[in-house]
């Protein structure tokens, strides 16, 4: 069911897309390392991928990020555009597992929902951003590997609070496919 | 949220442009930009950009505030490549001429003020071409546009729809964010960190799982229609390609490979005037 892309997912990525870029500017700001600051729609992201499967995840992550910055600071910083969408990808790819729409998101979905986020900010964070920075732009090697470390602890933190909280909220409310059982 | 770019319907050649044919501007633009450090063609990127600028006949209301707030962004990043890398000039350009005498690690050198200058521009290039992009293009049209050069209908689609709803979901954070403040939760930074955090869940969770009962009401409404049942759809915006979007095409993509081989002959993409 993940791997079509049928009409829920293009509205689950139309309006994924805009309250992405809507919650671009709610910030809970973190530190004196530019650009980086507790990002709510960073546990939107792994909210909606978990729920809606890794092309919803990317695309959300993609286009989210890029027109979230085109609309609100003019410019597209490509080099963090494309890690939200690996990030989307990475945690989307387990959405099955998770179960949240069945109402299934117990203490060992949460468990694998958070080792997956982490992992997957450890890689689009730490790994991907940093290195595309340097081929990119050219900027100093430290510079960006602390700006990325920053943005990795700031989004683990954010995400395994709201995160898991969303989707055990949700999960609670949207209990309704399990409940009914096929006739033989 | 006035501080959002939009687009504004005016009548210029501009805006008269495909969708599609400014994408691709955009984003060759961004690409030249991204991977020249050449400091000529940089130069003349920028100069043309603010060329196209005006032709786009955009007024300052309708960038000002964020265009202030890229600045602030830019004063920060090029400050903080300084505080953690006083000597990248040096690195890059293999030599290091220091400007006032030398103070250790902090000396500040000819190099590393032309690299940040290069970082300078390098943003400054690209804005313009943004603003551009999004003040003179119909979402509609663009989306419509989007399918027309082969990208499948649903991406298209979801877009529109992105596009279609960021001022509604906007207007609904703002709403639920009233209620709350009026229940008494405390939004603005004399809170402390964890505060903040549970006054923000406090409206995002009203915010998102409205917006997944939308996604459930959209979804029904297209599936009664007949969305998707067919491989093609027609567009009510669509806009067939003219004469003066094939010329913007041709020369954006000239533009760009020559940018790009002068930054790369020499088997560097930076200048290197030292």
């Amino acid at each position: 069911m993940n791997k079509k892309f049928g009409i829920k997912e293009v509205v689950a990525t139309g309006i994924g897309t805009a309250l992405f870029v809507a919650l671009t500017e709610v910030q809970i700001p973190l530190g004196f390392i530019p650009n980086t600051a507790l990002q709510p729609r960073a546990a939107l992201l792994a909210f909606l991928a978990a729920i809606f499967g890794p092309v919803v995840g990317g695309l959300v992550g993609l286009l989210g990020h890029a027109l979230g910055d085109a609309l609100f600071y003019g410019s597209v910083w490509w080099s963090w555009v494309f890690p939200d969408a690996v990030f989307g990808i990475l945690v989307g790819l387990f959405a099955a597992k998770y179960a949240i729409k069945d109402g299934g998101f117990d203490k060992k979905a949460i468990l694998l929902f958070n080792a997956v986020q982490v992992i997957g900010n450890a890689i689009a964070w730490i790994v991907v951003a940093p290195v595309l920075d340097i081929i990119i732009y050219a900027e100093p090697a430290n510079k960006v590997f602390a700006q990325g470390f920053w943005a990795f602890l700031g989004n683990i933190i954010i995400i395994a609070i709201l995160g898991t909280l969303l989707g055990a909220g949700y999960s609670k409310i949207g209990a309704k496919s399990s409940s009914l059982s096929k006739e033989d | 949220m006035s501080r959002v770019l939009s687009y504004e319907e005016k009548d210029t050649w501009i805006h008269r442009l495909s969708g599609v044919t400014k994408l691709v501007f955009f984003l060759l633009w961004s690409i030249t930009s991204m991977l020249s450090y050449d400091t000529r063609v940089l130069v003349v990127m920028l100069i043309c950009s603010l060329l196209i600028f005006r032709m786009s006949r955009t007024e300052w209301r309708q960038v000002g505030t964020v265009f202030k707030f890229i600045m602030l962004f830019l004063v920060i990043n090029l400050l903080a490549i300084y505080v953690f890398s006083p000597d990248q000039g040096a690195k890059i350009y293999g030599s290091s001429t220091p400007l006032f005498g030398d103070t250790g690690r902090y000396a500040l050198t000819k190099e590393q003020l032309f690299y940040e200058c290069n970082v300078m521009i390098k943003y400054l290039t690209v804005i313009p071409a943004v603003f551009m992009f999004i003040v003179t293009t119909n979402p509609s049209e663009f989306a419509a546009s989007l399918n027309k050069v082969g990208i499948h209908y649903n991406i298209g689609y979801s877009l529109a729809i992105a596009l279609r709803y960021i001022p509604d979901v906007q207007d609904e954070y703002k709403k639920i964010k009233h209620a709350q403040e009026a229940r008494g939760i405390e939004m603005s930074s004399k809170a402390s960190l964890k505060d903040r955090i549970k006054s923000t869940s406090a409206i995002l969770f009203p915010l998102i799982f409205s917006s997944m009962d939308r996604i459930d009401i959209i979804s029904n409404a297209m599936e009664l229609r007949g969305y998707g049942k067919h491989k093609e759809r027609t567009w009510y915006s669509e806009r067939a390609l003219q004469r003066n979007d094939y010329i913007v095409l041709i020369v954006t993509i000239l533009f760009s490979v020559v940018a790009l081989v002068i930054t790369f002959h020499d088997g560097s993409r930076f200048y290197n005037p030292f």
